[in-house]
């Protein structure tokens, strides 16, 4: 890895940020250790761990078999006996082979044992499409995570905020799941770690503007970031949220926002229904409806599995295109 | 007392406690008080529930399936918190909040006890990482039914464990029902101990009523395990009494269970053994019997003293001290009304 001793980068991959805020937890915290599929010699299937095992060796950085619920079960006991492991799920798909131990074990072990004990773990995943990578591994499924108690969930869009916000779920003692999306790993961005912006729970306001809010968070954010740079040559100013965290949700920014712009659009590619934009239309409903002039536009990937198709994958998910003409609609209507 | 080099008078008396403690969940039920009608008695089960806890290193930890009242008394869990977790009050382990399928005690190494069937499994294969890699001369060891043996994460947990070689040891307490359904409906070919041997493991398999025996062959397999040789237990047994309280065993007939209480009572046999062997005589173990039920009478009577939470403890211990709690949805609801 290059570039390891830089606090400032002006331009640094989605990807070399998680894997230099991984790398330097590790030098500060020597009870982190990296354990998944593929994490060490190929050094992850997105290349997120690369080089690990070579500075921080098997003992730390560790391949498992192909067996996903014993992964996060190991995790979760490693974290109750004083490591804190990151174990990583190839693809957020997997969470089907190993939710019991996401939802009923590590959600739930504090609870249920009476605050006895902590899960410090975090449970590293990417999802989403781009790669016609179908069904089973293009989703978006952080609707089953933060519809359980007891996880923190972080989908940061910037490089700056992944580097930030994992090396502060390596601090909390929630169990944390850290969802990166497959098509941000080649993004670039700066990073300054000696500004750490890592305040989890809190979003980002990405642009100001006065005429709508786009919420969002992870991929979605950059789409959101270029409708409202579009929608500008309509003299529309459109506000940006980025929520980077979805457990704990920043619903003060984005109440703030809609009541002062009166309109909203929650942008995600996960599912239509019982999804993100679900809650979030809900929270801005009851928290805005005094103010609001339109309804809340829930725009998400589709109600059906993803199709492998390029062309069937990306009309599968939101455009930059359609917010910015649902944008118009609402704005000027 | 003559030979004062034997274990037997103090696996009888773990024993003895593990079901008396049972039947005093039994009558705590009968009365009303404890919290809901999941209880998994391990009556019957004793030998099994006290052979492994007690070879255990005072470290050691472990976690257990539904059924383990039993294990976590033999380890040293104190029974008036126990019982009082299992009626759902303020002084037990879990405040309460775990129960019966929930309890656990990190300062005895109990890592909790779980209600997913398998579901604790490959929590101690994470234990056994961390004292591998902390350097720490720890085992930890899984408790399950013979139910988990049909389970795929055994079978990730124990390729795990022999791939990198862990000091952990599985323990499947075979009792012969999972719920309602006979092992020999459940399983195809019954040889567990031969499929832990397919993964490289040290194994053991007790199908006998001699808890001293057991106790001492459990203990070679766990300071294997030590040194980095996991292993694996079966210990068969007969589960005496339905699945949960409210199990009548319309699957299978009164003359099966009599006849087991009757052949495989390992609490009678070591009673018979203590007398035969001139290590207790029939005085000395009614007095040791007598002090153990006045001390689960107190367990009992404990649980039913102990108080309610208040209902604010819902939101407690959903995340780290350092987060807020999660508001009640009164408070989300009464919220959204007061807005003018």
């Amino acid at each position: 890895m290059t570039d390891l001793e830089k606090d400032y980068f002006e331009k640094i991959t989605y990807r070399d940020a998680i894997r230099l805020a991984i790398h330097d937890s590790m030098l500060d915290d020597k009870n982190i250790i990296v354990m998944g599929e593929d994490v060490a010699a190929y050094g992850g299937a997105y290349g997120a761990t690369k080089d690990l095992l070579k500075i921080f060796g098997k003992d730390r950085v560790i391949d498992t078999p192909i067996s996903e619920p014993a992964i996060v079960g190991a995790a979760i006991g490693a974290a109750m006996t004083g490591l804190r492991p990151i174990a990583e799920l190839m693809y957020v798909d997997f969470f089907g082979m190993s939710m019991d131990q996401i939802a009923n074990q590590a959600a739930k072990i504090r609870y249920m044992f009476g605050g006895q004990i902590s899960v410090p773990m975090v449970l590293r995943t990417q999802g989403g499409t781009g790669r016609s990578g179908g069904a089973q591994h293009s989703q978006s499924l952080e609707s089953w995570i933060m519809h359980t108690p007891g996880l923190f969930l972080s989908m940061p869009s910037k490089p700056n905020d992944a580097y930030h916000l994992l090396k502060k779920a390596l601090k909390t003692d929630n169990p944390t799941i850290f969802i990166e999306h497959k098509l941000l790993y080649n993004t670039t961005g700066p990073l300054d770690k000696k500004k750490p912006d890592e305040n989890f729970g809190k979003a980002k306001i990405r642009m100001e503007g006065s005429d709508l809010t786009i919420i969002s968070y992870s991929r979605m954010t950059n789409f959101a970031e270029e409708a409202a740079a579009i929608l500008l040559n309509d003299d529309i100013r459109a506000e940006v949220i980025d929520l980077r965290t979805l457990n704990p949700l920043d619903k003060e920014t984005i109440i703030n926002s809609v009541n002062k712009t009166k309109r909203a659009i929650v942008v995600s590619e996960s599912y239509y229904t019982s999804s993100v934009a679900s809650e979030i239309t809900s929270i801005i409903f009851e928290n805005c409806y005094k103010t609001l002039k339109k309804p809340v536009i829930r725009y998400t990937g589709e109600d059906t599995p993803v199709p492998v198709a390029p062309n069937l994958e990306k009309a599968y998910v939101p455009t930059v295109e359609k917010i910015v003409e649902y944008s118009k609609k609402i704005v000027k209507d | 007392m003559t030979q004062t080099n034997s274990l037997l008078p103090d696996l009888y008396k773990t024993m003895k406690k593990v079901r008396t403690f049972e039947e005093r969940v039994s009558e705590l039920f009968i009365k009303g008080e404890t919290a809901g009608t999941m209880l998994h008695l391990s009556i019957g089960e004793e030998l099994a529930s006290t052979c492994v806890a007690k070879a255990m290193d005072e470290k050691d930890t472990f976690t257990t399936h539904h059924r383990g009242h039993g294990i976590f008394l033999a380890k040293g869990g104190n029974p008036n918190r126990m019982m009082a977790e299992i009626a759902g009050k303020k002084d037990g382990y879990c405040k309460g909040k775990g129960g019966s399928m929930h309890i656990a005690d990190m300062k005895l190494g109990h890592l909790g006890a779980n209600a997913i069937v398998g579901g604790g499994i490959p929590t101690v294969i994470g234990a056994a990482l961390s004292y591998k890699y902390l350097k720490k001369p720890q085992v930890s060891i899984a408790f399950f039914g013979d139910g988990a043996m049909q389970q795929g994460i055994l079978y990730e947990s124990m390729n795990m464990a022999s791939l990198w070689n862990l000091p952990v040891v599985f323990c499947c307490v075979n009792n012969q029902y999972g719920m309602g359904t006979k092992i020999d409906d459940a399983v195809g070919k019954k040889d567990f101990a031969a499929r832990a041997q397919s993964f490289g493991l040290n194994t053991l398999h007790i199908n006998d009523l001699d808890v001293e025996k057991a106790f001492h062959n459990s203990k070679d397999v766990i300071e294997k395990a030590r040194k980095y040789q996991p292993g694996f237990i079966e210990i068969e047994c007969y589960r005496f009494y339905g699945h949960a309280r409210m199990d009548k065993s319309p699957y299978r007939n009164s003359e099966e269970e009599l006849k087991s209480r009757k052949e495989r009572d390992p609490i009678s046999f070591a009673k018979e053994a203590l007398i035969r062997d001139n290590l207790l005589d029939l005085d000395e173990i009614n007095k040791m019997d007598e002090s153990i039920s006045v001390e689960m009478d107190e367990a009992m009577n404990y649980a039913i003293g102990s108080p309610l939470n208040d209902t604010e403890e819902i939101f407690n211990d959903v995340y780290s001290n350092d987060m807020p709690s999660p508001k009640s949805v009164d408070e989300r609801i009464k919220k959204i009304l007061s807005v003018k």
